[in-house]
């Protein structure tokens, strides 16, 4: 077995350490080959700036928001108290995660229960990370005067607030930012959130995604930029309808950000 | 002194009746369950405060924001009036506050004079915009019929009020300048709108006219606010004196599950036992019917103004799904006030056990809230939150949807069969895919794959 470029908290435990922060990976940035990427710009990325982090590995279970949201509360509890049992064992007190419903289950739903933690999202951390100096980017980049939008998710924009930090990471680009006329506080669904992701569309006229690829796409934006792995593939799945794919590319932050670093 | 008695009557049949359908709905909202509202006391209020005076987040939509913060404003403070009337209806006396109140009762007539006025506009500005113009969310199916009338009628009520208040006003004025009668109507000094729209209107006529005018409108007045506080149970526009704010996205943890999944694990926490086990019926969880939301929800029913902004920006309703969170919310409505008259009939055939009384927890009809609200309205929620942000007065549309979802999944073990295959998996792998690679396989591949770029 070669050994991992990405320490656990198993390993870091054994050798008597504690990490700086916890890197929380959740099921979509572990398996979905997608989101896979996500995760692995994000860990070059906090490699690149010398962040002391790691990650839980097999220890790591779904949050249980899925579930939660699909009205299976038993199964939701039963991740969410077998998580914490392992996040105190670790005495875990940051964390960070590149997607917004393991983000709000951390944050909000996890210290009811016992789990009280400093949760923030990735696109909260680059930011800090421009700001304190110690993420540089290389001004007049691959972006610089291109036409970008950014799609809120619900989990990070509307339930928790987060709209400026994502927003000024792309400012970083020197790309120009196109809104789409919903945003923000009004932005609209991609369409997996409540556990859509995991069954079929309930009969109506249009999909999700599709409604919103229209509005991305009529920014007349080359680049979407998104934070949530769920966002990513409904969005990527109307470029692909909408046969757009060679000219408009869906992006999470972490991606645009690696990018130029290199 | 006819008139004495006629008043006394009059309001004290009108407050009467009003208080007791006021106190029907108050049982009907107690038909849902606990709610803990102890919790964040000032910061419940803060928002209390804001909707009642800022109506915060109407201001998203500027326009009808400041047309209905006018109305608001207006009905509010005419409500002041209402204590001089009721002395004067009751005692006899005309206008007592005048004289002892000066300079001060002339600045506070003139208030709601110009925040009438400013009523009286927006109202017509309102009724246009509801049957001439065309916005979409006026016009879902669950519109048809009453919800448009009722709209309507509270803005005919609004119009007959502020006709009442500026012929009483203005006649009074005219009375006044021409001196007619000053020991009957005292100096209200110049009113800011009276004072011009009076002499305007009723200039010419004879003493015994605006005297017989003068009463009109100070009885239309009171009529119209006895029949606006009947009126109102029935109506959306109860959110007047409901609307209260509402926690977001955050889900109360269901302690009977807590228990048991604590005593599953293993885990000892104080209260982890095996009560669960140990009851001979399974407990239900979530609700199909209004007793088992909280009576949070259930005012939040009560208080909805069918204004539809919830539903205009829902993305399923946008796309044409059947889901419209102001629909759930109405239909949570109509249940409680059904079960309500039902529970009033006091008939056998409601009884869950007939030999007990009927009461909210002897009660079965045979239907429950899964008769209004289909399985598919509730499947579609992607519980992305818009409903709730979009809501002005902080009803959260979310919370029943998700209540409902739980009583098919953990009590009914139904739901969309898609859904299975995620459950198993979380039971089974931690994961919600079932997958063969582990966890962390990701990470490996990051070694090969930097040796492959070198
Ligand atoms: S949370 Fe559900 S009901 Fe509310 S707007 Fe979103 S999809 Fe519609
Ligand atoms: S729930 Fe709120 S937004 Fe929706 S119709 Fe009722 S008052 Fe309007």
């Amino acid at each position: 077995m070669s050994k991992s470029l990405v320490p656990t908290m198993a390993q870091m435990a054994s050798e008597g350490k504690e990490p700086e922060i916890l890197f929380w990976v959740g099921c979509a940035g572990s398996f979905d080959a997608r989101a896979q990427k996500v995760t692995k710009a994000f860990v070059k990325i906090m490699q690149a700036t010398e962040i002391d982090f790691a990650i839980l590995g097999n220890e790591e279970s779904c949050t249980g928001d899925p579930a939660r949201r699909a009205g299976n509360e038993f199964v939701f509890q039963m991740q969410a108290l077998q998580n914490i049992e392992t996040l105190n064992m670790y005495k875990v007190k940051k964390i960070v995660t590149a997607c917004p419903h393991c983000f709000n289950s951390l944050k909000n739903e996890y210290p009811t229960l016992g789990g009280h933690y400093d949760v923030i999202h990735h696109t909260e951390l680059l930011q800090q990370l421009i700001e304190d100096g110690r993420l540089k980017l290389e001004g007049g980049g691959t972006f610089q005067g291109k036409k970008i939008t950014y799609h809120d998710s619900c989990y990070l924009g509307r339930v928790n607030g987060v709209y400026e930090a994502p927003r000024k990471v792309l400012e970083e680009l020197d790309a120009d930012l196109v809104e789409m006329k919903r945003c923000k506080t009004n932005g609209l669904c991609c369409g997996a959130g409540g556990a859509q992701m995991f069954k079929e569309d309930e009969p109506g006229n249009k999909r999700i995604n599709v409604e919103r690829i229209e509005e991305a796409l009529e920014t007349g934006a080359g680049i979407i930029a998104a934070n949530c792995p769920f966002c990513l593939t409904m969005m990527q799945d109307g470029v692909t309808g909408k046969n757009k794919e060679n000219e408009v590319m869906v992006l999470d932050l972490a991606e645009l950000i690696v990018d130029q670093i290199n | 002194m006819i008139q004495q008695i006629l008043f006394a009557l009059v309001s004290i049949l009108g407050f009467g009746l009003a208080g007791r359908q006021f106190m029907k709905i108050r049982r009907n909202i107690l038909l849902g369950g606990e709610e803990d509202v102890s919790g964040n006391a000032p910061q419940r209020l803060r928002n209390m405060l804001l909707i009642a005076f800022g109506q915060k987040k109407m201001f998203k939509r500027p326009i009808p924001a400041v047309l209905h913060f006018i109305l608001y404003v207006a009905f509010v403070i005419t409500q002041i009036e209402l204590i001089e009337i009721l002395i004067d209806g009751f005692t006899g006396q005309h206008r007592v506050f005048a004289t002892s109140l000066g300079g001060f009762y002339t600045f506070i007539i003139s208030f709601i004079e110009v925040l009438s006025l400013g009523a009286f506009i927006a109202t017509f500005i309102f009724l246009i915009r509801r049957n001439a113009l065309t916005i979409p969310r006026f016009k879902k199916p669950e519109m048809k019929g009453w919800p448009t009338l009722d709209a309507n009628l509270i803005l005919l009520f609004e119009i007959i009020l502020l006709v009442g208040i500026f012929t009483m006003n203005g006649t009074d004025t005219v009375i006044q300048q021409n001196n007619l009668d000053p020991a009957h109507y005292p100096n209200t000094g110049n009113l800011a709108v009276s004072s011009w729209l009076g002499p305007m209107l009723f200039g010419g006529l004879s003493f015994e006219s605006l005297q017989i005018l003068e009463r009109a409108g100070w009885w239309l007045h009171i009529l119209m606010v006895l029949v606006f506080l009947n009126y109102l149970p029935h109506s959306k526009h109860l959110h007047f004196l409901l609307a209260c704010p509402t926690s977001r996205g955050e889900m109360e943890n269901m302690p009977a599950i807590m228990n048991e999944v604590k005593s599953m694990m293993g885990i000892g926490g104080d209260d982890a036992g095996t009560d669960m086990a140990m009851e001979e019926e399974l407990p239900e969880f979530g609700a199909n019917d209004v007793f088992g939301l909280s009576w949070k929800n259930v005012m939040d029913a009560y208080s909805c103004t069918e204004c539809g902004r919830c539903t205009s920006v829902c993305p399923a309703n946008i796309t044409g799904k059947k889901l419209s969170p102001r629909k759930i919310l109405m239909d949570i409505r109509d249940r409680a006030t059904d079960i309500g008259k039902k529970l009033d009939s006091g008939l056998d055939n409601y009884k869950a056990n007939p030999e007990a009384p009927l009461t909210k927890d002897n009660f079965d009809d045979g239907t429950n809230l899964f008769d209004h609200i289909s399985r598919e309205e509730i499947h579609a929620c992607t519980t992305c939150n818009a409903c709730v942000e979009a809501c002005p007065v902080l009803i959260n549309p979310l919370e029943p949807i998700l209540k409902l979802r739980r009583y098919e999944i953990l009590t009914e073990s139904a739901g969309p069969a898609d859904w299975l295959p995620m459950f198993t998996a979380l039971e089974n792998t931690g994961a919600v895919w079932s997958m063969p690679t582990p966890r962390d396989q990701w990470a490996t591949d990051m070694v090969s794959e930097q040796a492959e770029s070198n």
